[in-house]
C-alpha cells in the first residue's frame, strides 16, 4: 500500500521535481520549498510562471514575473542566469551542452552554457519552448503553428504551419516528432522527416500536461475525465490510431500526468487532488493518493521509481512512496 | 473547488490616446478605495504609480479554429489572466487597459470563451473614455472609435472644459446614437466618480439592466422626464441614429430597438438563437429584459457577436408592465425585418 508524506504549502505549486534524490516544490511566489532532513525554502522569481526540470544538469530552470530566470540545484543554491526586462518570463526550457531557452513576448532567447545569449524575434508572441534531445534545435509554440530554430549555426528557422493557436511544445524522445498543445481542447502533432500532421483532437478541456512514456513510445495527456495516452511506436506516430484511455473517472479532469522512468506506467492526477498509477497493457489501476485540496499541478517520479513528489493549485503536496 | 471560487471582477478601459485613461487609471490605482487593482496594459504609457501588479503583454489576438470569424479571443489575457490567479490573494480586481486602436470585442470575448479564465475572472464592465473635442474627427479617420463606444457599457465623455455647450450636446448625442444602452458621465480630467467605473455589474445577468435606467428609455418618447437634456430625442424612435448623424457622416453602427409585449418562449428562443447564429458577426451587443408568457420572472439577455447568456432576474413586481424590451447593437441590421420577427414571436 503507497503511503503519503505529506508537505502542506500556501499557493500554486509550478513544479514538483527531485532534485539530487531530495523533492522540491516551485511555489507560485517563487518560494523553492524542499524536504531534505526537515522543510527548507529558498526564494527565486518574485513571481514564478514556468518551470523546467533539467535533468541533464540535475537543476530546475524557472521564469518568472520579475523578468529573471533562475536556475535551482540540490542543497538550495539559487542562480540568477538571465534577465530579459519588464515583460514576465513566461516559458522556459533546458537544452544540451547547458543551453536554456526563455521566452518573454514575442522573443525567444537561448543563452549557452558560457553565458552567450542570442535572441529570436518572432511575429506574435512566443508561447512555449522546447528543446530538440539530439542537436541543438529548438522548438516555439506560436499563433498558427511552430518554428524550429538552430541556435548553433546562422541559417533559416523551418516554419510548421496549423491553423490556430498553439501554446505549448515537447518533442519525441527520439527527436522524430513535434507536439504541440493548442487553445481548442487539441493536440497537433507533426512528423519532423516529412512534415505529415497529426490531428489528436476530442478533449473535452485544454491539454496542460504531456508526459512521454519510457523511449517515446507512447504520449499521456490531460484534459480529459481519463489520461489520453496516444500510440507513438509506429512510424507514422498515431495517424488513424485510438488512443488508450486510462484512469477515467466520471466527470472528474485529468490535470497531470507523469510516465514511469521505465515501465509502461503513468501516474494521473486529477482536478480534486487524487492520484493513481494505471498500466497501459491491462488499464490496472492503483490509488497512490486520496483526494486533496486542489487539483494536481505537477509530479516527477523519482531515479529509483519509488516515490513520487507531486504539487497542487492549492499548496497541499507531498511524496507518495509506492513500496512502503 | 473551482465553484465556491469567487470569481475576480475584470473592467476593460477603451479609448483613444490622450482621451484620458492613464488618468483614470491613475485615479484607480491611488484613491482611497480600499480595493487593490491588477492592471494589465498593452503599452507601458504614463501611469505613474509604482505598482508590481501593472502587468505589460503584447496585443495577441486568436481566431478560434471553428470557422467563425467573430469568435476572437485574446492570447495574452488568457495568458497573463492564468499568470496572476496563480496568486490570486494579491489583488480584489482587475483592469485591462486597451490601445487606443484596440478591438474590445475580443478582450470581451475572452472572458466568456476561455473556459479557464471563465472559471476564476468575470467581466464587470467595458468602460469608453472618450474625448469630446477630437471625436468628430476620430469616428472620421477610424472604426475603431466607433465600434469602442458601441461596445461600450459606461462611456466616460472626458474633456468637456475644451468644447462648447452646443458641441457637447452634439457630441452626446452621437455617443447616444452609436450606443442608446451605455450609461454617459460628463468629465473634465476623468474626473468621473470612481464607483460609476467599477463594480457594475454589466455582465451580471442578475444585475443587468437593473443599475441602468437608461437602458432603452433614453430615446423613448412615453418618458420624456428622462430627457431633460436630450431634447434631440424628439423624433420617431426607429432609425434615430440616422437623424443624428446627419450632420457626423461617420456613424456606420446602428441601434435596433425592439418592444413588446409577453413572448412565447417556444417561438421567442428559437428566433433569438437564430438571429445571433445569422447575424452574430453583425451584431456588437445586445441587451434584453423579455416577459415570457406563463413565467413569473423576468428574463434578462445579454449577448457579444454569437455568444448568447439568458437567465430568469427576478420576479415581476406588483403593478410592473410586463413588457419585453430589446436592443442590439451593430452593423448591417434590417430593423424592419428584426421588429417583425420579434413581433411575431408575441404569445398569443
Amino acid at each position: 500500500m503507497p503511503t503519503v508524506a505529506p508537505l502542506d504549502l500556501e499557493g500554486h505549486c509550478v513544479a514538483a521535481v527531485f532534485l539530487n534524490d531530495v523533492p522540491h516544490f516551485a511555489l507560485a511566489d517563487g518560494a523553492i520549498h524542499r524536504l531534505d532532513n526537515g522543510q527548507k525554502t529558498v526564494q527565486a522569481n518574485d513571481g514564478l510562471l514556468a518551470a523546467f526540470h533539467d535533468a541533464a544538469n540535475d537543476r530546475l530552470v524557472t521564469g518568472g514575473e520579475d523578468g529573471k530566470v533562475f536556475a535551482i540545484k540540490a542543497g538550495g543554491e539559487v542562480n540568477e542566469l538571465a534577465s530579459a526586462g519588464k515583460k514576465w518570463v513566461t516559458s522556459v526550457a533546458a537544452g544540451p551542452q547547458g543551453a536554456i531557452a526563455y521566452a518573454s513576448g514575442k522573443t525567444a532567447f537561448v543563452r549557452f552554457a558560457d553565458g552567450r545569449v542570442k535572441e529570436f524575434a518572432h511575429p506574435r508572441s512566443v508561447e512555449g519552448l522546447a528543446f530538440s534531445p539530439k542537436g541543438m534545435r529548438f522548438g516555439v509554440a506560436r499563433y498558427n503553428g511552430a518554428t524550429l530554430h538552430f541556435p548553433a549555426a546562422e541559417g533559416k528557422p523551418v516554419e510548421l504551419e496549423w491553423a490556430g493557436a498553439h501554446t505549448g511544445v515537447t518533442f519525441s524522445p527520439d527527436g522524430a516528432f513535434l507536439v504541440t498543445t493548442m487553445q481548442e481542447n487539441a493536440l497537433h502533432g507533426w512528423k519532423l522527416a516529412d512534415g505529415k500532421h497529426m490531428r489528436m483532437s476530442g478533449y473535452p478541456g485544454k491539454v496542460k500536461s504531456l508526459s512521454w512514456s519510457v523511449k517515446g513510445k507512447w504520449l499521456a495527456s490531460s484534459g480529459a475525465p481519463a489520461a489520453i495516452v496516444w500510440p507513438f511506436s509506429a512510424k507514422d506516430g498515431p495517424m488513424g490510431k485510438a488512443p488508450l484511455e486510462l484512469g477515467t473517472r466520471g466527470n472528474m479532469m485529468v490535470t497531470c500526468v507523469a510516465c514511469h522512468p521505465s515501465q509502461d506506467v503513468v501516474a494521473i492526477g486529477y482536478e480534486d487532488g487524487m492520484v493513481i498509477a494505471a498500466r497501459f497493457a491491462d488499464a490496472k489501476e492503483v490509488l497512490l493518493r486520496r483526494p486533496g485540496k486542489g487539483a494536481i499541478t505537477a509530479m516527477m517520479w523519482d531515479k529509483e521509481e519509488r516515490r513520487v513528489a507531486f504539487g497542487s493549485a492549492a499548496g497541499d503536496c507531498g511524496v507518495i512512496d509506492i513500496t512502503a | 473547488m473551482s465553484d465556491a471560487q469567487t470569481q475576480i471582477p475584470v473592467t476593460v478601459l477603451t479609448g483613444y490616446l490622450g482621451a484620458g485613461k492613464t488618468t483614470l487609471l491613475n485615479r484607480i490605482l491611488s484613491e482611497n478605495h480600499g480595493k487593490r487593482y491588477a492592471v494589465i496594459v498593452n503599452e507601458f504609457g504614463e501611469i505613474g504609480i509604482d505598482n508590481d501588479l501593472i502587468v505589460e503583454s503584447d496585443e495577441e489576438i486568436y481566431e478560434m479554429n471553428n470557422g467563425c470569424v467573430c469568435c476572437t479571443v485574446r492570447g495574452d489575457l488568457i495568458r497573463v489572466v492564468e499568470g496572476l490567479m496563480k496568486r490570486p490573494g494579491r489583488f480584489d480586481a482587475i483592469v485591462v487597459e486597451t490601445t487606443g486602436l484596440a478591438d474590445p470585442v475580443p478582450v470581451a470575448q475572452t472572458f466568456f470563451m476561455d473556459d479557464d479564465v471563465r472559471t476564476k475572472t468575470k467581466l464587470d464592465a467595458v468602460v469608453a473614455l472618450v474625448d469630446a473635442k477630437h471625436l468628430p474627427l476620430r469616428l472620421k479617420d477610424s472604426k475603431e472609435a466607433e465600434d469602442q463606444i458601441a461596445f461600450a457599457d459606461v462611456v466616460v465623455l472626458n474633456k468637456t472644459d475644451l468644447v462648447t455647450p452646443e458641441e457637447l450636446e452634439k457630441v452626446e448625442a452621437t455617443v447616444r446614437a452609436i450606443n442608446p444602452a451605455a450609461k454617459i458621465h460628463r468629465t473634465q480630467r476623468s474626473g468621473v466618480a470612481l464607483d460609476e467605473v467599477l463594480d457594475r455589474g454589466a455582465f451580471d445577468l442578475s444585475r443587468a439592466l437593473e443599475n441602468d435606467p437608461h437602458f432603452l428609455e433614453a430615446h423613448d418618447h412615453d418618458h420624456d422626464h428622462h430627457d431633460h437634456d436630450h431634447d434631440h430625442h424628439d423624433h420617431d424612435g426607429h432609425d434615430h441614429h440616422h437623424d443624428h448623424a446627419s450632420d457626423i457622416h461617420d456613424v456606420t453602427v446602428k441601434s435596433v430597438s425592439l418592444r413588446g409585449g409577453e413572448m412565447d418562449p417556444k417561438k421567442f428562443f428559437p428566433w433569438i438563437e437564430k438571429v445571433t447564429q445569422m447575424e452574430g458577426p453583425n451584431i456588437l451587443r445586445l441587451k434584453g429584459i423579455i416577459a415570457l408568457k406563463g413565467d413569473e420572472d423576468r428574463y434578462v439577455l445579454q449577448g457579444v457577436h454569437m455568444i448568447l447568456e439568458g437567465d430568469h432576474q427576478r420576479a415581476w413586481k406588483d403593478g410592473e408592465k410586463h413588457e419585453s424590451r430589446l436592443v442590439f447593437i451593430g452593423r448591417d441590421l434590417d430593423g424592419d425585418k428584426l421588429r417583425k420577427s420579434f413581433e411575431a414571436c408575441q404569445a398569443a
